[in-house]
């Protein structure tokens, strides 16, 4: 399960070890973190965001840690990742871009790619991949879709797009 | 109309499987008289339908006369021109000469040729205003399958929001073929080309300019977006491989090239298996947006001779019925 997490930490060198080692203790993926440097607490503390996917039932060990390490948790959250899409993408698609990409799309945080599939017919003759994107909402999915567009551009690759679902742009099925 | 009430004279301008097809089922209408057939090379005055078909066919020339199409259009009494000759979507050339003066001279023109209305939308419109006239196209937007006319007509109540479609049986036939047989796309173009259905140079279809052009005209027409070719951001199906196809299927989508009407796009789309719009083979389908009736989803036989001379029997009958 995907889960943000707003925390606060000493405003001292080295104190986000407290945050990670825990979360990577317990199996937890890190996708990505952010400082709140300008929004200092009265308390001398920099609240902190951290998006990270775990196993749900360990979440209030995780909690435990992380307070016996100092680290007040002000909320915690999760995110379900309600919309879904998939895209198919033609042209010469070379793994190392392929990684890039989604890493490019899991690194935003609301967002990620769950399946993927690649077909490599010919050495020289293009090959096809087909991907699911997961996001947290249909904008933040319409987003993601939005990053895949320009690398294909980039990249020149063809990208096919689900039709829009009427009343839901963005190609999006919600699903629970 | 000035003739008399009981008779509608036609000419029919462009003699190929449209204006054979034209002249085929309009033997067929006993109100209905042809009186001038155009082709590129002349004019058959006051024909005899049958034998001028079997001319045709026989590959002899049409011509009794020496006039030209155009001297038809000017000079010759009738109600209404079917503008049947080549499109032509730099300039719409020579149908566009061909409607604007039809419509200056108070006929009525009925066409299945996308380049005027490409070319001219708002002119040919306004023009047929001016002079009282009507200028029916229910034929350059999915062959026999009914569009324009039903949204015009049948649909008058409700508002339209958006139009999507699959509007080019030769894109579909190619990529239904790819998905379904597990075949390369070169391999399916020439079956394709061998089988009449796409062209010997295919870029018209397979880069989506035909699409673009329908998209065009129904955008013109029900959005007024006087919108030209060069507004339509089109993606053909040149470059979509057969493994990307079955890997579509194996997620439960086909891929179809689908015109936006809203958008002004043309572009390859994953349509769900079971969608209304994953039409198979040469068909053609449209599904309207509308505020009140909801989603309308047709889809019909988008090209051939005698299905789109249907669309234009129904353009010239809907004429007569204005008429009385
Ligand atoms: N075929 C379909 O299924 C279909 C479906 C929907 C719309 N359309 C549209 O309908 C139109 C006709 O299609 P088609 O398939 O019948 O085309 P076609 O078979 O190529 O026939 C075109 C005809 O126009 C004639 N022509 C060319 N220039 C002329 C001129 N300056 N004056 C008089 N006649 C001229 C040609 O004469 P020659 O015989 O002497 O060459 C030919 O008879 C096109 O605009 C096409 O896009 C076609």
């Amino acid at each position: 399960m995907r889960i943000s997490m707003d925390l606060e930490l000493q405003d001292t060198p080295g104190q986000l070890k407290h945050v990670l080692t825990p979360i990577s203790d317990l199996g937890g993926n890190i996708a990505s973190i952010v400082h709140h440097h300008d929004k200092k607490t009265f308390r001398n503390t920099v609240p902190v965001s951290v998006i990270f996917d775990i196993e749900e039932q360990t979440l209030e060990e995780l909690q435990d840690g992380l307070e016996q390490n100092g680290v007040t948790v002000v909320r915690i959250g999760k995110m379900r990742l309600r919309a879904r899409t998939h895209i198919l993408l033609i042209g010469h698609i070379i793994h190392t871009d392929l990684r890039d990409t989604i890493d490019e799309i899991d690194g935003t945080g609301f967002a990620e790619v769950q399946d993927l599939s690649l077909s490599m017919p010919a050495i020289d003759g293009p090959s096809s991949a087909i991907i699911t994107i997961m996001a947290t909402g249909d904008e933040e999915l319409k987003k993601s879709i939005g990053i895949l567009r320009q690398i294909a551009e980039r990249k020149d690759l063809l990208i096919i797009e689900p039709l829009d679902e009427r009343g839901s742009p963005g190609g999006v099925s919600n699903e629970e | 109309m000035r003739n008399s009430q009981s008779l509608l004279t036609i000419s029919i301008i462009g003699f190929g499987a449209v204006g054979q097809g034209v002249a085929t089922i309009v033997q067929n209408v006993p109100r209905i008289k042809v009186v001038a057939i155009a082709d590129s090379k002349g004019v058959a005055l006051m024909p005899d339908l049958k034998d001028v078909l079997a001319r045709k066919r026989g590959g002899q020339p049409i011509a009794n006369s020496n006039l030209t199409a155009l001297d038809v259009i000017r000079t010759v009494d009738h109600d209404v021109v079917v503008e049947v000759t080549p499109t032509n979507i730099h300039g719409g050339e020579p149908g566009l000469t061909h409607v604007r003066e039809a419509l200056k001279n108070k006929r009525c023109v009925v066409t299945s040729n996308k380049g005027p209305l490409v070319a001219a939308f708002d002119e040919l419109t306004q023009l047929a205003h001016t002079n009282g006239v009507a200028l029916r196209y229910e034929a350059t937007v999915g062959g026999a399958m009914p569009i324009v006319n039903l949204i015009r007509d049948t649909l008058a109540g409700a508002r339209v929001l958006d139009i999507r479609g699959v509007l080019n049986g030769t894109c579909n036939y190619i990529l239904t073929r790819m998905a379904e047989e597990a075949l390369d796309y070169d391999q399916v173009l020439s079956e394709a080309q061998d089988m009449g259905i796409a062209e010997a140079d295919p870029t018209y279809d397979v880069a989506g300019i035909d699409t673009a052009c329908k998209v065009i005209i129904l955008a013109n027409a029900f959005f007024g977006r006087n919108a030209t070719f060069a507004d339509v951001d089109v993606t053909g199906i040149d470059r979509i491989t057969q493994d990307a196809l079955q890997l579509a299927r194996q997620r439960g989508f086909a891929v179809k090239l689908v015109g936006d009407v809203q958008e002004l796009a043309v572009s390859p789309k994953l349509i769900p298996i079971g969608h209304p719009l994953n039409v198979s083979g040469t068909l053609n389908a449209a599904s309207i947006l509308t505020d009140t009736a909801g989603e309308i989803t047709v889809a019909g036989k988008g090209a051939g001779s005698i299905e789109t001379a249907s669309a234009i029997l129904s353009d010239i009958l809907s004429l007569m019925r204005d008429r009385s």
